[in-house]
C-alpha cells in the first residue's frame, strides 16, 4: 500500500515538474515544446518506491540531492517527453526528484495512516496551488513587458514565445536599446503618452491632496466632536461606497455638458473627489479615534487653538493613517477609467486610461498597445512596492472599491 | 461660558467641517441619482445637450445696376433640430446707401443696421424674411458693397429640451420591451454570482497558501495584490492581448501541445459546445472568460481580508483540534472555517454589490459582444452608443432599484463590525 501511494506520488510529482518545465521553456525560452505524459508518469512511478524507502524521517536538505541529481540524470537521457534538448530534460527531472522527496518526507508511508494520506494530499495541492497562483499571478504582468519590447513580426513568428528579446543586443548595447525601447518611443512621443502622464500624475496629485484636506477636517469632526446625526453620517458614507458609478454617469455628463465642466481635468477631480472622500474619511475617522484624547487635551490646555491641536498633535501621530488614505486616494484616481473615457474628449488633457482607449481604437500594433500599458502599470507598481505595508493597511482598513 | 452654548459651538464646528464632504456627495453622489429619475422619465436623447440653434442663410434675390435700381435680400431662417425654439432674433449691417422699401413686420432698420426677431421656426422648419431696398447714388459711390460681406448675428431663445420635454413611460416601455431585458438579466446574475464566487474561493484558497510563516512571504503576498492594483485598463488589454486567435499566446501555446484543432476567439465567440461523457454541453465562452478575469483580478482582496483574520485567530484553538486528533481537513472543516464565516459572508455581500455594478472590466474585455452583456453595459449602450439618454437612465433606475433590495439586504444581514 505504501509503495503504491509512495508510486502515485511519483508519477504526479514528475507530470507535474515536466508540465512546469515544458511551459516555462516554451513562454520564457521561446523553445517549442511538446509534452508526452506517460514518460514522465513512467519514471515518477518508478521513482516513488525508491524514494519511500530512503525518505527521511526528519526535515532535512541531505535526501533532495541525490534524488534531484538521480532525476537530473534520466531527464537528461529523456528528452523525448518534452522534445526539447537535455537541458530542460534535465531540469525537469531534477525538479521531479525534488518535488518527490518534499512530498514524501516525514511521512509513515508503512503502512499509511488516515494522516499520511491527508498530509500528501495538503502538500500536493500547495505545491500545485503555488505554482498555479504564481505563474496566473506573474504571467499577464510578464507578456505585457516582453510584448512591449517586440515588434509585430517578431512576435508573430511565434506568439507562444515571449523570451526577452535579448538578440537585438548583437548589434551593440545603444542600438541595441534603442530596438528594444521603440513601442515606448513612439507611445511616449508620437502617441503623447508624456503629456498623458503629465495630466494623469496632475489629477491624481490634486485629488489626492484635496482628499487629504478635506476628509482629515471631516474624520476629526466625526471622530472628535459631538453632533446630532452622527451615526446617520457613517450610515450614509457606506452608502455611497456602493453606488454604481454607471448610474451617475448619465446624469453627470448631462449636467457637466450643460455647464461646461465635462472635458475638463477639473470635472474630472470633482468627481474623483465625490468617489474618494467618503472612504478616506471613513478610514481615517478609524484612525483618529485610536489617538488617546488626553493629548489633544493636552495641547489644548497648552493653549492651543482646535485647528493648532489637528496640526500640531493629530497629523504628526497620524502620519501612518495619512500615507495609506493618501495611496489608496491616488491609486484609484490614477487607475479611473469610466468618467476618463466618457469625458474627456480633447487630446491635450487624456489621462492614460484615455489615451489607452485612443492608442487601441488608432489600431496600433500589440507591441505599442502594451508599451502603454506598461507605462500606465510601473508608476503604481513602484508606488506599491515602495509603501506596501501602508498600502496594505489602506487596503484592508477601507476595502478599496473595485 | 455655560455648557450648552459650548455645545452648540462644537456641533457647528462640525458641521462646518464636514461640510465640504457633504457638499461635494450631495453634488456628485445624492444629486445625480435623482436627476436620473426625472431623466429616465423623459424622452431625451444625447443631441439635446445642444440647446436648438436657428441657422440665418443671406441671399440676393436682385442686384442693382443703376441708381434707382431694386435690390432684393432674402434671409432664410432655419431650425434644423427637432426641437422647438421660441424666438430668433438677428441683426447685420446693411451697406450705405440703400434704403428700405419694404420692410417686413418682423424687422427694424435703424442708421445701418438692421435687426429682425421672430418667432420660431418649428422643428424641422424655415422662414423667410425678404427686404426690398432701393439703391441711391451714394451706393454706387461707394463701391457696390454686397450686403453678404457681413454675416448676420444671430441670437436664439430656445426652452432647454431637457426642461422642456413633456414626462412620459416611454423610456421605461423600451427597455421592457427590449427582447435583450431578459438575456441580460441573466447573463448579469451569472456574471455577478460566479464572478463573486470564484473570487472569493480564490481569495481563500491563496489565504490558505500563505496563512504558514516561511520565508518570503511578505513578498508573495505583495505579488499576489498586483492584479488588483494594477489599473483595470493595463490587465484587459493584456488578457484581450493573450487570448487573441491571432497573435494571443494561450492560442499559440494550445495549439502547439496539440490541444485543440483551430484557435479559439475566446472573447468573441459565444459558446463553445463541449462534448463530456457523451453530454453535449454549451459552454458559454465568452461570459466564461469574463468570470475568470473577474476571478483573477479580484481574488487579492477576498486574500488579504481572509490571510488578515486567520492571522487574528488564537493559537489555542489549533492546539485544542491537534489534542483532540482532528486531521487537517477536519481542523479546517471545524475551525478554520467557521471562524471565517463572518468574513466570508461580508466579503460575498460586498463583492457581489460591486461586480453587479461593474462596468469597466467586462466593457474593456468584449465591450459586450458575444453574450456578455451586463445590465451596466447596457446602459451605456442605450445612453451612448445609441444616444438615447432617456433610455438609458430609465435602465440605469432599473439598476438602482435592484441595486436598493441587495443593500437592503446588506445592512440587515451584515455582521457589524466587519469591513
Amino acid at each position: 500500500m505504501g509503495f503504491l501511494l509512495a508510486a502515485l506520488t511519483g508519477a504526479l510529482a514528475f507530470l507535474l515538474a515536466y508540465g512546469a518545465v515544458s511551459l516555462s521553456a516554451a513562454l520564457f525560452l521561446g523553445l517549442e515544446t511538446r509534452l508526452i505524459a506517460a514518460l514522465p508518469l513512467l519514471a515518477g512511478a518508478l521513482f516513488g518506491p525508491l524514494a519511500a524507502l530512503a525518505a527521511p524521517r526528519k526535515a532535512a536538505l541531505g535526501p533532495y540531492l541525490p534524488f534531484a541529481g538521480a532525476g537530473a540524470m534520466l531527464g537528461a537521457f529523456l528528452p523525448g517527453a518534452l522534445g526539447a534538448g537535455p537541458g530542460p530534460g534535465a531540469l525537469a527531472g531534477a525538479a521531479g526528484g525534488a518535488l518527490l522527496v518534499y512530498g514524501l518526507r516525514e511521512l509513515a508511508l508503512f503502512p499509511p495512516t488516515r494522516e499520511t494520506y491527508e498530509r500528501l494530499a495538503l502538500r500536493g495541492l500547495r505545491a500545485v496551488g503555488f505554482g498555479v497562483f504564481v505563474f496566473a499571478v506573474a504571467f499577464p504582468f510578464w507578456a505585457m513587458f516582453v510584448a512591449s519590447l517586440k515588434p509585430r513580426a517578431e512576435f508573430l513568428a511565434n506568439p507562444a514565445d515571449l523570451s526577452l528579446p535579448l538578440e537585438v543586443f548583437r548589434a551593440g548595447l545603444l542600438p541595441g536599446l534603442e530596438k528594444l525601447f521603440e513601442g515606448y518611443r513612439a507611445v511616449l512621443f508620437e502617441y503623447r503618452f508624456l503629456r498623458y502622464i503629465a495630466n494623469t500624475a496632475f489629477v491624481s496629485g490634486v485629488t489626492t491632496l484635496l482628499t487629504l484636506f478635506f476628509s482629515v477636517l471631516g474624520a476629526y469632526a466625526v471622530a472628535r466632536l459631538d453632533f446630532p446625526g452622527r451615526r446617520l453620517m457613517e450610515r450614509a458614507v457606506l452608502l455611497t461606497y456602493m453606488f454604481p458609478a454607471i448610474v451617475l454617469a448619465i446624469p453627470l455628463y448631462v449636467v457637466f455638458t450643460l455647464i461646461g465642466l465635462r472635458d475638463t481635468l477639473g470635472g474630472l477631480i470633482v468627481v474623483y473627489l465625490a468617489q474618494t472622500l467618503p472612504v478616506a474619511l471613513y478610514m481615517l475617522r478609524s484612525y483618529f479615534e485610536t489617538i488617546p484624547r488626553s493629548l489633544e487635551e493636552a495641547g489644548m490646555i497648552d493653549g492651543c487653538s482646535r485647528f493648532e491641536v489637528i496640526w500640531r498633535v493629530t497629523l504628526p501621530l497620524s502620519l501612518p493613517a495619512l500615507a495609506s488614505v493618501g495611496l489608496y486616494v491616488f491609486m484609484i484616481a490614477w487607475n479611473e477609467f469610466l468618467f476618463a473615457f466618457m469625458f474627456l474628449d480633447t487630446p491635450e488633457i487624456f489621462t492614460l486610461s484615455r489615451g489607452m482607449v485612443a492608442l487601441n481604437s488608432q489600431e496600433v500594433p500589440y507591441q505599442y498597445l502594451m508599451a502603454g500599458a506598461v507605462i500606465v502599470t510601473v508608476p503604481i507598481m513602484i508606488l506599491f512596492f515602495w509603501f506596501e505595508k501602508y498600502l496594505v493597511g489602506g487596503l484592508t482598513a477601507g476595502g478599496v472599491k473595485g | 461660558m455655560r455648557p450648552r452654548s459650548l455645545k452648540a459651538r462644537e456641533a457647528r464646528l462640525a458641521f462646518l467641517m464636514l461640510f465640504p464632504t457633504f457638499f461635494v456627495v450631495v453634488l456628485i453622489v445624492i444629486f445625480p441619482v435623482v436627476a436620473d429619475f426625472w431623466i429616465a422619465f423623459k424622452n431625451i436623447k444625447l443631441g439635446d445637450l445642444r440647446p436648438p440653434r436657428a441657422v440665418v442663410v443671406e441671399r440676393i434675390k436682385a442686384r442693382p445696376k443703376a441708381p434707382g435700381d431694386r435690390m432684393v435680400v432674402a434671409y432664410r431662417v432655419e431650425n434644423r433640430s427637432p426641437n422647438p425654439i421660441a424666438e430668433t432674433r438677428f441683426s447685420d449691417r446693411i451697406p450705405p446707401g440703400l434704403t428700405p422699401l419694404e420692410l417686413p413686420p418682423e424687422c427694424r432698420m435703424q442708421g445701418g443696421a438692421l435687426s429682425c426677431r421672430l418667432a420660431g421656426p418649428k422643428p424641422g422648419t424655415r422662414k423667410e424674411i425678404v427686404l426690398v431696398f432701393r439703391a441711391e447714388a451714394a451706393y454706387f459711390e461707394s463701391g457696390r458693397p454686397n450686403p453678404r460681406a457681413s454675416r448676420p448675428e444671430v441670437e436664439t431663445r430656445a426652452p432647454n429640451p431637457i426642461l422642456a420635454k413633456p414626462f412620459t413611460l416611454e423610456n421605461f416601455a423600451r427597455v421592457f420591451r427590449d427582447p435583450d431585458f431578459v438575456p441580460m438579466l441573466k447573463v448579469t446574475l451569472a456574471y455577478t454570482v460566479f464572478g463573486t464566487g470564484l473570487s472569493i474561493l480564490l481569495g481563500l484558497f491563496a489565504a490558505q497558501l500563505l496563512a504558514v510563516r516561511f520565508a518570503g512571504r511578505n513578498l508573495f503576498r505583495g505579488l499576489f495584490l498586483f492584479p488588483y492594483v494594477a489599473p483595470v485598463i493595463a490587465v484587459a488589454f493584456v488578457w484581450v492581448f493573450l487570448l487573441d486567435p491571432f497573435a494571443g499566446t494561450v492560442n499559440a501555446l494550445l495549439l502547439q501541445y496539440g490541444l485543440v484543432s483551430g484557435p479559439i476567439p475566446f472573447l468573441s465567440q459565444r459558446v463553445w459546445p463541449l462534448e463530456l461523457f457523451g453530454l453535449r454541453l454549451e459552454l458559454p465562452l465568452a461570459l466564461t472568460m469574463v468570470i475568470l478575469f473577474e476571478g483573477w483580478r479580484y481574488f487579492p482582496f477576498a486574500f488579504l481580508f481572509i490571510l488578515a483574520r486567520m492571522q487574528a485567530m488564537p493559537k489555542e484553538l489549533f492546539e485544542a483540534a491537534k489534542v483532540d486528533g482532528a486531521g487537517i481537513w477536519a481542523t479546517f472543516r471545524y475551525v478554520t472555517l467557521p471562524q471565517l464565516a463572518g468574513i466570508l459572508a461580508t466579503l460575498f455581500l460586498l463583492r457581489f454589490i460591486w461586480t453587479f455594478n461593474k462596468f469597466d472590466d467586462v466593457f474593456l474585455l468584449t465591450g459586450g459582444a458575444a453574450g456578455t452583456e451586463t445590465i451596466t453595459i447596457k446602459v451605456y449602450d442605450y445612453a451612448f452608443a445609441r444616444a438615447d439618454l432617456g433610455q438609458g437612465a430609465a435602465l440605469a433606475v432599473v439598476l438602482f432599484l435592484i441595486l436598493a433590495l441587495f443593500l437592503a439586504l446588506y445592512f440587515r444581514y451584515a455582521p457589524r463590525g466587519e469591513v
